[in-house]
């Protein structure tokens, strides 16, 4: 074990994937000889040679799809989108072609490739930097789509999701890079203190898929992913309700059974995400838990999200669900 | 406030077509540019600039009286033509069969290759069996040239129980790993980038592969194309890109795809050796695309071509160009028919008659009916046997996830 912060894990994610596997190539905007403008890919280049670790062009869509073409020859391309918001020029190779080529192709071609990108609000960079745009590929049959909450979760996830067969978008919340984020921006903690921040040195993975329990309560479900679970802890803890926390992980399929074994237990549930409200994957999520636990909700599901308005620069506390605002939904779900 | 002073009197220019329907369109007769006109450069030490005559200039190598010449000429033995004149005949005569299926309604939609055979024939038959094959959708016959089964294409543009796409695209979209022939997708352009992939996972394995991929003059306005290029650029992996402009995409005329040089020229500021070739003469294409391969083959990166054709059909059976394009405008084009072209070069050295020309074209048209109605056996458009509904949810993942398992069960098939 070794205290790693978000980036120390995925970066040794990938150096343990480069090691076990000749076809893993890795390649993106800045991630080669300079190590990524967050510092993921930092010395794999240099470790693993310029054929396998290297710098592209500025151009989403060429990216995404020399990374198609890779992996329809036989490689695992593990391509990185600078931010998630620089997404969309991929989006045409993303959904129409890296999500359908299996099914299109009667199963004679896939691409079993992984696109990291990191996301999310709290680094004050305005709407072009902030956004989470998860709910754009949940909508893609074909795609797996997962977004990591803290440095242990960050390591495993993405082996499993560089060992995958199909396509997955893989969202890193940047604000939670360093450390875990409760919602005040004054107070920024390390991944030092936190036990997340163990990670084994060694190869270890994660199942896609599956949710993680990251408290148990009896009285409110609260799900959330990515930098949402932690100021959802920090909520959870300012209402003073006995809440069970669950973060989601893989959004694409999702863990059903875990949030819904979980809500008939309390009858209650707050889904927090920082992107929009409306198509938002609350709304997916809140649909099908009323399809299951009708009978077992005491009081309406609540979300909590960012509003349906671009992402802002300098007012962006008041746009990113707050302990506060979450709280208040928690409290609200008891009063029915 | 001033007046804006200005030497033009629209707003902008329209591209536009050089004629409408009841017009005529004067393509210049005969194509100006001779065999001799142009020599062929070392592939080994060929540099973009070297190449910049040809970009601007039209490689052929069948002169007006059909005789090969000049220094491109690929001195192809009479059987290998023969080979490229039988494989071009089938494809027309199995497009035809196709179109006369579609017209019944016995396939959806269709989309034919007529007047551009030459272009995935004579160019896949350049290439080694190992290439990667990266089409667009009026490529197809590159699959008579790898020797896939007429049955099992006649299948997938049913889209009946032996689809091996099993029913999921529309027909002519082929998928054919076995031929290294990768799946057709509708959104144009996406391939092109793609196979620049291919090429560089190649060359990443040390593989001897060259990936060649195929998009249209209206297509190559689209991103894809010039990530392609750009890419190639950089990382001159073993790829041929060409942009096969036959003038028409849809009804949108090449005016509207550039404003002004050839699609070939374009290359150049890419640093890639860039050949503008005359998509109807076979001799042309088999020889420009052998030396992109051979070039590719050294490890010494991509080539770019442009086919020079003309769309003579309509771009599908959904289209009739004849409310936007002259509708004999085909018949003036300078390059004319590469099947007649082939056929009288052939007939020239004394190799072909027209004896065995009809022998050939019914020993094909037997061959097609055959497989017309073999394929029909396993079910056609209007009555079936279709692929069972469950094939809706499968390999949309490795493995059926819960979601699509349950809608599945709601289907209840």
């Amino acid at each position: 074990m070794t205290k790693m912060n978000m980036i120390a894990a995925l970066n040794s994610a990938l150096r343990c994937q480069l090691e076990k596997d000749p076809n893993i190539v890795i390649f993106g905007e800045d991630i080669g000889y300079f190590g990524g403008v967050f510092r993921v890919t930092d010395g794999l280049q240099k470790d693993f040679g310029a054929h396998r670790v290297f710098d592209a062009p500025l151009a989403e869509g060429g990216i995404a799809a020399i990374a198609m073409g890779m992996s329809l020859n036989g490689l695992r391309p593990v391509a990185e989108i600078q931010f998630a918001d620089y997404i969309f020029p991929a989006y045409d190779q993303i959904v129409n072609e890296i999500a359908k080529i299996r099914h299109r192709s009667g199963g004679e071609f896939s691409a079993p490739l992984t696109i990291r990108t990191p996301a999310g609000g709290g680094i004050k960079g305005g709407h072009h930097h902030s956004q989470s745009p998860e709910s754009q590929f949940t909508h893609t049959p074909g795609l797996k789509v997962v977004y990591c909450s803290n440095p242990y979760n960050a390591k495993g996830l993405l082996t499993s999701a560089i060992e995958s067969n199909d396509p997955v978008i893989f969202f890193e919340p940047k604000r939670c890079y360093r450390g875990p984020f409760y919602g005040d921006p004054h107070d920024v903690p390390t991944w030092n203190d936190h036990p997340d921040g163990e990670v084994p040195d060694e190869y270890y993975s994660i199942p896609l898929e599956q949710a993680r329990i990251v408290r148990q309560g009896e009285a409110c479900t609260v799900i959330a992913w990515g930098t949402m679970v932690h100021v959802s802890e920090q909520a959870i803890k300012n209402s003073g309700v006995d809440c069970e926390l669950i973060d989601l992980q893989t959004l694409l399929p999702w863990d059903r059974d875990t949030v819904v074994n979980s809500i008939k237990k309390t009858g209650r549930c707050v889904i927090v995400h920082e992107a929009p409200k409306t198509s938002g994957f609350g709304a997916e999520m809140s649909a099908s838990i009323q399809e299951r636990c009708f009978y077992h909700l005491e009081s309406p599901i609540l979300r909590v999200t960012g509003w349906d308005t671009p992402f802002p620069h300098t007012t962006e506390w008041d746009y990113m669900p707050s302990p506060e605002r979450i709280a208040e939904a928690i409290k609200k779900t008891q009063e029915e | 406030m001033t007046d804006r002073k200005t030497l033009i009197t629209s707003p902008y220019t329209l591209g536009a077509p050089p004629s409408r329907p009841g017009e005529t369109t004067d393509f210049g007769g005969k194509w100006k540019e001779q065999p001799e006109d142009l020599g062929r450069p070392d592939p080994a030490t060929c540099s973009s600039q070297d190449t910049a005559s040809h970009a601007s200039g039209l490689i052929r190598v069948l002169n007006d009286k059909g005789e090969a010449k000049g220094e491109w000429n690929p001195k192809l033995k009479s059987e290998t033509l023969i080979e490229g004149l039988e494989y071009m005949m089938r494809l027309r005569i199995f497009d035809d069969r196709m179109i006369k299926m579609q017209r019944t309604g016995k396939l959806s939609f269709y989309m034919r290759s007529l007047g551009e055979e030459a272009v995935a024939i004579a160019q896949t038959m350049a290439l080694q069996e190992q290439d990667w094959i990266f089409p667009s959708y009026r490529q197809p016959g590159a699959q008579f040239v790898r020797g896939r089964s007429m049955v099992s294409m006649i299948c997938h543009c049913i889209g009946n129980t032996e689809d091996n796409v099993k029913g999921r695209q529309m027909p002519v979209h082929y998928t054919w790993k076995e031929g290294r022939f990768i799946s057709i997708s509708s959104p144009v352009g996406t391939q092109f980038s793609q196979a620049v992939g291919v090429a560089m996972a190649s060359a990443y394995k040390g593989d001897d592969e060259v990936c060649i991929s195929w998009l249209g003059d209206g297509t190559s306005a689209q991103g894809d194309y010039h990530y392609a290029l750009n890419f190639a650029s950089t990382f001159k992996p073993p790829v041929i890109l060409n942009v096969v402009n036959n003038q028409w995409a849809i009804s949108t005329h090449r005016n509207l795809a550039t404003g002004g040089r050839t699609f070939a020229e374009r290359g150049l500021a890419y640093d890639i050796p860039s050949f503008r070739v005359d998509g109807n003469d076979f001799l042309a294409l088999y020889s420009v695309t052998k030396w992109a391969r051979d070039r590719a083959g050294a490890g010494l990166g991509p080539t770019h071509i442009e086919v020079y054709t003309y769309r003579t059909g309509p771009h599908s059976s959904s289209d009739d160009p004849s409310v936007y394009r002259p509708a004999d405008e085909f018949a003036s084009w300078p390059g004319g028919d590469p099947i007649e072209r082939l056929k009288e070069h052939l007939i020239n050295k004394g190799d072909w008659d027209e004896e065995k020309d009809a022998a050939l074209e019914k020993k094909i048209d037997a061959e097609v009916m055959t497989a017309y109605k073999e394929a029909c056996k396993f079910g056609d458009l209007a009555s079936g046997p279709y692929p069972p509904a469950s094939t809706i949810f499968t390999e949309v993942y490795e493995t059926v996830p819960w979601h699509i398992q349950e809608q599945r069960e709601e289907l209840g098939k």
